[in-house]
């Protein structure tokens, strides 16, 4: 593969298949498939920035999961500068583990409660030798002033520190190791808003200033528009628009992503009307169009035929038979191969 | 409109640190309220407190909260609680997940809330509950009686607490921040939820939210609360289109719309409660400062239709300011 515009990482027809066993009755049990991803198609390129939203239960955390080699794919390939994932990522000082970088959602909760903030900062400092011992202070001082944090925050334990440090504490830590991408999970989301302003244009500086690639979750579409490039919007576990975040956002081609837009919060505007339905159970997808029982296009077509991922637009990608925006981009109109599209690209 | 709670120079200690800071408003009957302000501000203190949930040994709490027909709830008894709480006033609290209880089902634990705070027969709690379940939009309620709240998605464990908290029928709603756990379409859904059926039962509510576009969507009502101070207090669209709280106006500049190309958010965070001016409290962090600011607090006043506590207000000329 070669190096110039590689992607970083690529998911061919990723499905990823949970086993969940339930009670039926007393001492009956049964076995059910639990599709937590399904066909997803993805190329996230060298410094792009990516926004992964959709309804809870969508498959954003798993997701994410394949792409740390936390979870292997059931079937398809899930590659990390070519390689598979779960290989590359062999050995404690294996590069991907230095390469890529996790910001969890509950960051006091990733925190070791007994460790000084200058240790957890130190730590993959030294644990992938970076440099050599009596230099730790001045680069852990570095990263703290990097993510707008004080000196004396060195010495603090995480309960000492508010909701905001706290998550900038996770953030130098994840950037100790001097990571080329770095993943987060709802990494702002239930911060008060100004230090959610402040930590999203670190975010965005440290992008532009390191050449970081971010895969960012959020339910938040604003902070999608303002960190990130582009936009995959998921739907029970299938990736259902890809595409430049605000061209999305502004003009949707998949009804779903339509219907996340309308109902986002806008000053003074009446709460939108919900979707009418509810999601369906993963465990029993009905045939067709996954959102056929909630959308508001549906024809009769949309029962018969399952629409993978395809182009409705240059760089705009849909699963939709019937989008809003752009020509249908299923195979059986464009006679192009739409589940193996060499141009779902991001 | 006539007040069904009121709010009164509520101040409240824990140990030596002053959390709420003279706190007054008051909540319309049958109209909608936003507490507002960044984490710390003292909004779910706000909620614990009136709902009666704090022990003197936790805090001590100066002022008054006038509940229409019942009186002060600051000099209620233990049992008078009891008939309360759930009753008259009920919570939605932000974590549907957490506030469950994981190891019952979700059909005992409504039919035990409202064999308690109705004292209905178990037979016809059941009946009950299946009702509050279909009035919130769970398809199939009957069947999901018998489900553990793990086996519900985050949406339908928040609408299984709307229907505990309505089931009493209650005068007064706390919702804190009913919806930050959920994405925006089923956010859309709850909040529309909650405000149908507190208009259908003529309730009021207090909603804790974080998201100042959603409560310029859903009250009439907003308190603008910044380290246990109440800056703004008003009507929603009035204070909200036009802020004449320096703060308010920050917190108006750092929300997010799609397409917002540029956020200038205030650098530094809410001092400790060691490190508060004496003053007003947003004095350390404030655009607008002046020198009297950090020493003396300004009273909360009316001005352009609504209240507003601040020395030298937005869009406001000096002179007048003084
Ligand atoms: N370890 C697991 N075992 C069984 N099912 C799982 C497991 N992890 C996730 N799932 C299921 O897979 C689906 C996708 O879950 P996932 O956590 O990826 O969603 P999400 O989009 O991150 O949702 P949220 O916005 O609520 O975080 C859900 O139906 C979930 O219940
Ligand atoms: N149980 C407690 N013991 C001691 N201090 C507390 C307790 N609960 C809250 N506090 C303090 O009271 C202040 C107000 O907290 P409160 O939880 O009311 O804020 P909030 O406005 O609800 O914030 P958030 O938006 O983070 O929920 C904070 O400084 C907090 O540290
Ligand atoms: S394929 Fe049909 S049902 Fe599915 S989203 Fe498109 S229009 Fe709606
Ligand atoms: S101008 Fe003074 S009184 Fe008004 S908010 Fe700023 S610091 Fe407070
Ligand atoms: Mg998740
Ligand atoms: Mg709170």
């Amino acid at each position: 593969m070669s190096e110039e515009g590689a992607p970083i990482f690529e998911l061919l027809d990723v499905e990823k298949i949970f086993t969940i066993t339930r009670a039926t009755g007393p001492l009956k049990r049964e076995t059910l498939r639990l599709p937590a991803l399904d066909g997803v198609r993805l190329r996230i390129k060298q410094n792009t920035s990516l926004a992964l939203v959709g309804e809870s239960g969508s498959g954003k955390s798993t997701l994410v999961r394949i792409l740390l080699g936390l979870n292997e794919p059931s079937n398809g390939q899930a590659l990390f500068r070519g390689r598979p994932i779960v290989e590359a990522r062999k050995g404690l000082r294996a590069p991907f583990h230095r390469d890529v970088a996790m910001i969890y959602q509950d960051a006091r909760g990733s925190l070791n409660p007994r460790m000084s903030v200058e240790a957890l900062i130190a730590e993959p400092i030294r644990h992938f030798r970076l440099c050599a011992e009596k230099e730790i202070p001045a680069r852990v001082a570095a990263l703290l002033a990097r993510v707008g944090l004080p000196a004396d925050v060195a010495k603090a334990y995480p309960a000492g520190l508010s909701g905001g440090q706290v998550r900038r504490v996770a953030i130098a830590r994840a950037l100790a190791s001097e990571p080329s991408v770095l993943v987060a999970d709802e990494a702002v989301s239930g911060l008060d808003v100004s230090t959610q302003a402040q930590l999203l244009n670190l975010l965005a500086d440290l992008k532009r200033t390191m050449g970081l690639t971010l895969v960012f979750i959020t339910h938040d579409l604003g902070v999608a528009s303002y960190l990130c490039q582009e936009i995959a919007v998921l739907y029970l576990g299938r990736i259902v628009e890809t595409g430049p975040t605000n061209d999305v956002l502004n003009a949707p081609a998949h009804p779903y992503s339509a219907a996340l837009r309308r109902a986002a919060p806008a000053f003074f505007e009446p709460i939108a009307e919900p979707l009418p339905g509810e999601i369906p159970s993963p465990v029993n997808l009905p045939p067709g169009c996954r959102f056929a029982g909630r959308c508001p296009r549906r024809q009769d077509d949309c029962l018969a035929l399952d629409p993978p991922l395809g182009r409705v637009l240059p760089g705009r990608h849909a699963a939709c038979i019937h989008p809003l925006t752009g020509s249908p981009g299923g195979p059986a109109e464009r006679g192009d191969a739409a589940p193996s599209n060499p141009d779902a690209v991001l | 409109m006539t007040a069904l709670l009121s709010v009164q120079n509520l101040t409240l200690h824990r140990g030596s640190r002053r959390i709420l800071d003279d706190v007054s408003f008051d909540v319309p009957k049958g109209g909608t309220l936003a507490l507002v302000g960044e984490s710390g501000a003292g909004k779910s203190t706000i909620a614990v407190a009136l709902m009666g949930l704090l022990t003197r040994a936790e805090a001590s709490v100066e002022g008054k909260a006038i509940l229409e027909d019942t009186g002060d709830l600051f000099t209620l008894r233990p049992r008078a609680w009891t008939r309360i709480r759930g009753r008259r006033l009920a919570m939605i609290f932000q974590d549907a997940g957490a506030a469950l209880d994981p190891c019952y089902t979700v059909g005992g634990q409504i039919v035990s809330t409202l064999r308690r705070n109705l004292g209905l027969s178990r037979k016809a709690a059941r009946a009950r509950a299946v009702e509050l379940l279909e009035s919130v939009g769970i398809p199939d309620a009957a069947a999901r009686l018998g489900a553990y709240p793990h086996e519900l998605s985050g949406g339908m464990q928040q609408r299984v607490m709307i229907a505990i908290a309505l089931s009493g029928n209650p005068a007064l709603l706390f919702a804190d921040e009913p919806t930050s756990a959920l994405d925006v379409t089923i956010q859309a859904q709850i909040m529309r939820l909650i405000l149908d059926e507190v208009r259908a039962h003529g309730s009021s509510c207090i909603f804790v939210l974080h998201d100042l576009a959603l409560a310029s969507q859903s009250c009439d009502e907003v308190v603008v609360l910044y380290a246990g101070q109440v800056m703004e207090a008003g009507d929603a669209k009035t204070l909200l289109s036009d802020p004449r709280h320096p703060y308010t106006a920050l917190l108006k500049s750092c929300v997010l719309e799609i397409g917002t190309a540029e956020l200038t958010p205030p650098e530094g965070s809410v001092p400790s409660y060691d490190a508060m001016p004496a003053g007003c409290r947003f004095a350390t962090r404030c655009p607008n400062a002046l020198p009297r600011c950090a020493g003396e607090k300004p009273p909360l006043v009316p001005r352009d239709g609504r209240n507003v506590a601040c020395w030298n207000p937005v869009g406001v000329p000096k002179a007048e300011a003084a």
